[in-house]
């Protein structure tokens, strides 16, 4: 039921961006936060889309799938289009119908922003759907290296980001499972009224909580009996290596940003 | 009920890169009143067809009767809580589904949800804990203080307090100690011989589908590829070994016993019971000769 939710899953293969290193990625995804603010007007943000369309091709993801999966956040923009588009009231009016007014500076601006969410989510999207968890986290690891400097629990912060990104296909089977048992037993949590629904949702989060609590037991136990004693002097199994596509995709972001910074108006 | 699949396929997380093909084409007809084990390796499919048997899961293609309820992928979901009601599953690890503050409540939920009332819904609870043979001061415990051969038959009781009329079991008694397991199988068997349920049981035990099932069904890679009485399934190893599947204790023992003697005894034993009973009458005519 839960199955085609893609966020944070990693779907195996071997295009460019697959192959890029976790850090570069990274740091293009946050870079590239920045660099959507710069786009102002028609011509940046078709840039922008175009970059987009040319990342996803290459990261060899079927667009049909990524929408899919995205639609819960389609829905959000579509939320965010209406504000804009209802609640800005500058420039000419474009269409009049009893109250309701829409002005062209709402139209430019809720397809501006929509276009804008669209392309962070998308890249975002790449970003988890073509890198392993595990390689996020040493990435960031590394990358959040330095702070520690200021006392920072680098270390542990990042296994408990792993340690979450691995409990996520894991939870969602869990609740699959815990859901089918309990709408076996007659409870429904997909049709009914907003009371039912939310009545029924007892059932199945305490079951959940409950093996929660029992599998970060049983977690804490394996590695307290395996020797775990946190980050100091720990040596590492996986290396990432940065290698000049790394430094190449950077450089095509930061050629994107003079073209956008060019062409802003 | 009678239950029948029909060329049904079934595909998890459909239209997506994870998409994983786990049922094809399975044909399976589980007459009214019947015992059907199902067996299998680990990954053929079983538990999808399970879960097929009271409409959790819609077939991609084909299409399943459930008494007169058919089940289809385009069909709506409105008429499928009758089914729910109808078809009791007991998943595997069942424990996992407890949620209640106490046992009562918990076993209470089933037949509340489908509208018996509170005073009959408690009754029945009474009745399960005795027949599964825990003491009543359980009834007022939290489920979470269990131990978990007891969680287990809480949850058992669970389902059978909605009176279903088809009891689904996947491997019920995993992770049981060999007394428990016992018991538990038998209580099944005397409620399926009792009340005339339709039983359909998923199990590794060759031993278990030997002794209670009327009909057996292998699944192989997401394929019904054998279908049969126990005695036919049993009496073909070369094929069960192909499936990656025993032969039942009694009947490998009588293997044995049969090339040391280099004769044969007239049926395959399915349980030790009978194999003793063959045995002797074997050796006492032996003897007469
Ligand atoms: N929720 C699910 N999502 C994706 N694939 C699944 C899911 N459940 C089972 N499968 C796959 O379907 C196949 C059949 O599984 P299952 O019916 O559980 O087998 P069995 O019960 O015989 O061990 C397996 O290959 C399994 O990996
Ligand atoms: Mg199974």
């Amino acid at each position: 039921m839960l199955e085609k939710m893609i966020f944070g899953r990693f779907i195996p293969g071997d295009s460019f961006i697959h192959r890029l290193d976790a850090r570069a990625k990274l740091i293009f995804v946050f870079l590239f936060i920045a660099v959507v603010f710069i786009a102002n007007n028609w011509i940046t943000y078709a840039i922008l889309v175009l970059f987009t369309f040319l990342i996803i091709r290459m990261s060899r993801i079927r667009l049909y799938f990524l929408v899919n999966g995205l639609k819960p956040v389609v829905i959000l923009i579509i939320f965010t289009f209406l504000l804009h588009l209802f609640f800005t009231r500058e420039g000419a009016i474009i269409f009049e119908w009893k109250f309701l007014r829409i002005y062209e500076e709402g139209l430019r601006q809720g397809i501006f922003i929509s276009i804008r969410f669209f392309v962070l989510v998308i890249l975002t999207s790449i970003l988890t759907l073509t890198t392993t968890p595990i390689s996020i986290t040493d990435a960031l690891e590394t990358l959040l290296n330095p702070l520690k400097k200021w006392k920072l629990p680098v270390h542990e912060l990042a296994l408990m980001m792993s340690i979450s990104l691995r409990f996520i296909p894991t939870l969602m089977d869990e609740t699959d499972k815990i859901m089918k048992a309990q709408m076996a037993r007659g409870s429904d949590m997909t049709t009914g009224s907003m009371k039912e629904r939310m009545n029924a949702i007892v059932p199945l989060l305490i079951p959940l909580f409950v093996s929660a609590f029992k599998r970060a037991e049983d977690l804490a136990t394996a590695m307290e009996v395996r020797g775990y004693k946190g980050g100091e002097g720990r040596t590492r199994y996986r290396k990432l290596e940065w290698a000049t596509k790394d430094t190449v995709i950077i450089v095509i972001l930061l050629i994107l940003a003079i073209i956008l910074v060019y062409f802003r108006s | 009920m009678d239950i029948t699949l029909q060329q049904v396929s079934y595909a998890y997380a459909k239209n997506t890169p994870f998409e994983k093909r786990a049922l094809y084409d399975v044909d399976l007809h589980i007459p009214s009143g019947s015992y059907q084990a199902i067996i299998g390796h680990t990954g053929s499919g079983k538990s999808t067809v399970l879960q097929h048997l009271n409409a959790l899961l819609k077939p991609t293609e084909g299409s399943i009767k459930i008494g007169d309820v058919e089940v289809k992928a385009e069909k709506k979901s409105k008429q499928l809580r009758k089914v729910r009601q109808k078809v009791g599953i007991v998943f595997q690890f069942p424990e996992h589904q407890l949620f209640d503050e106490t046992v009562l409540k918990d076993i209470m939920f089933g037949p509340m949800n489908f509208g018996v009332s509170e005073e009959e819904a408690k009754r029945r609870a009474i009745d399960l804990v005795k027949l599964l043979g825990l003491p009543d001061e359980v009834l007022e415990k939290s489920p979470f203080d269990l131990s978990g051969g007891q969680m287990r038959r809480v949850a058992i009781a669970g389902v059978l307090a909605m009176n279903p009329e088809v009891l689904v079991l996947d491997e019920p008694t995993a992770g049981l100690d060999p007394r428990g397991r016992k018991e538990i199988m038998d209580l099944f068997y005397h409620l399926h011989k009792e009340k005339g349920l339709t039983t359909v049981l998923v199990t590794h035990s060759m031993e278990d589908a030997a002794r209670y099932a009327d009909r057996i069904a292998i699944m192989h890679d997401g394929k019904c590829v054998l279908a049969g009485t126990p005695q036919e399934i049993f009496s073909d190893e070369v094929r069960l070994m192909d499936y990656r599947l025993e032969l039942p204790q009694s009947i490998k023992f009588q293997k044995k016993v049969e090339q040391m003697m280099e004769k044969k005894l007239p049926v395959l034993c399915l349980t030790e019971e009978m194999l003793a009973e063959e045995l002797a009458q074997f050796l006492k005519k032996e003897r007469e000769l």
